[in-house]
């Protein structure tokens, strides 16, 4: 599913709900089949996200920041998965290496990386693409692609409408924190949605 | 079992960062011991008075350094927004609150290893008996507890460095009076039994506000 709208429209709130980073304020959320509120752990357990930082520790090496990572989620083999998901993101190269010294689109890769260590069966990503060149989102379009080919559900924003409404089944667009539009993507035209955006204030394709 | 190794893990990976930065313990460390120094030259210390401020002004020292080394700890959570990236892990809040203040404890024990030898070297007393280990402890796991849900909610104001001195300071000052009762009592030369009622108040205090610290710490951390 991809999230379309404006700045300040709720996109990112809504994934950090998804995520349980923010609690919602009325009514009620299920993520997985588990309640948001109730059931927190069990949420985090099946959901991955990569939001705006890549809330890596800097002074940590990719390597120890997704080992901390593998652990917290009790994986049971965490050096093979680490070393999985690092190859998956083209990273494993730079496995030893602090986080400081890495550029900001391998922090982000890394970032993917511990999102899938534990292969979640839903995935949050808040505008991934930011700052990742060519090959880089070639890896993150494979990754989506496997996800959706395995079953599992990815709620994704961008401001990149057009790449957005390629990888969607589902479009929805947002605006000052309501729906606007809900359709599967094979029942809504570019067109639809460019309307949907520019009726909720700004044109962003 | 797998909670107390969450526990460990998180402490562990401060233990991690603090050895490549040596930020924490260092300034904890450095700070107390400049409090205690400044004190040896503002006050014309003899044996007798040594004895009597000088408790008073170790764990004044170790409070205010405390509460820097509290401020430098959280600090680096915010850098990249860490501290959310540990939110997303699938493990309750308050293990994160019992990992952040184990690792938080560490930090302090350390710094107080190296402080309570400049102490005794400085004002010239015995330190090293039994009852102010334990309550150097008890005092540590009540700083720690505490510092880190106020460490955490000053984290996200702007005058942090000003919060959380004020909001920390007058809620640990019944363990920093049984401290320095019980330090006074070791450099004075009194028997543990006359402090018995000071190591009963660290040990209620700890255990409350280990309890509170870890139910308040969920409402913190989300927004």
């Amino acid at each position: 599913m991809v999230l379309l709208g404006p700045n300040g429209a709720g996109k990112t709130t809504l994934l950090r709900i998804l995520a349980t980073l923010t609690k919602h304020d009325a009514g009620s959320v299920t993520v997985n089949g588990f309640d948001a509120a109730a059931q927190g752990e069990l949420v985090r357990q099946t959901t991955g996200a990569v939001l705006h930082s890549h809330m890596l520790y800097a002074d940590l090496t990719a390597r120890e920041n997704l080992r901390f990572f593998a652990r917290l989620c009790r994986i049971s083999d965490p050096e093979r998965r680490i070393l999985e998901a690092a190859e998956r993101m083209q990273v494993a190269h730079r496995l030893d290496d602090r986080v400081r010294s890495l550029s900001h689109g391998l922090a982000k890769r890394v970032a993917l990386a511990r999102a899938l260590l534990h292969a979640p069966r839903l995935l949050l990503l808040d505008e991934a693409e930011a700052g990742l060149d060519q090959p880089a989102l070639k890896l993150l379009d494979g990754v989506l692609d496997e996800h959706k080919r395995d079953g599992r559900a990815v709620v994704m924003t961008t401001h990149q409408v057009e790449r957005g409404l390629e990888q969607a089944d589902r479009v929805v667009v947002i605006s000052h924190g309501r729906v606007v539009l809900d359709r599967p993507r094979s029942e809504v035209t570019n067109g639809e949605v460019t309307v949907a955006l520019g009726v909720s204030g700004e044109l962003t394709a | 079992m797998a909670a107390l190794t969450v526990i460990w893990v998180i402490a562990r990976k401060d233990l991690l960062l603090e050895a490549r930065n040596r930020d924490v313990i260092v300034t904890v460390a450095a700070f107390a011991l400049l409090v205690l120094a400044v004190f040896t030259l503002a006050v014309d210390l003899t044996p007798a008075n040594a004895r009597a401020v000088g408790p008073g002004v170790l764990w004044t020292g170790i409070a205010f350094a405390g509460v820097t080394g509290l401020t430098r700890a959280f600090a680096a959570e915010l850098e990249h927004d860490t501290l959310e990236g540990l939110m997303l892990a699938p493990v309750s809040r308050d293990l994160l609150f019992l990992g952040k203040a184990l690792g938080n404890f560490l930090f302090m024990a350390l710094a107080l290893a190296v402080i309570l030898p400049a102490f005794a070297v400085l004002f010239n007393v015995v330190v090293f008996r039994p009852e102010l280990i334990v309550m150097s402890v008890l005092a540590v796991a009540g700083f720690s507890a505490v510092g880190t849900v106020f460490a955490a909610i000053s984290a996200k104001v702007r005058a942090r460095e000003v919060m959380l001195p004020m909001l920390f300071l007058p809620v640990v000052a019944p363990l920093l009076m049984a401290a320095t009762e019980v330090t006074a009592g070791v450099t004075l030369g009194r028997s543990w039994r006359e402090s018995w009622e000071w190591f009963g108040l660290a040990a209620a205090f700890d255990g409350v506000f280990v309890v509170v610290s870890a139910v308040v710490f969920q409402f913190i951390l989300e927004d």
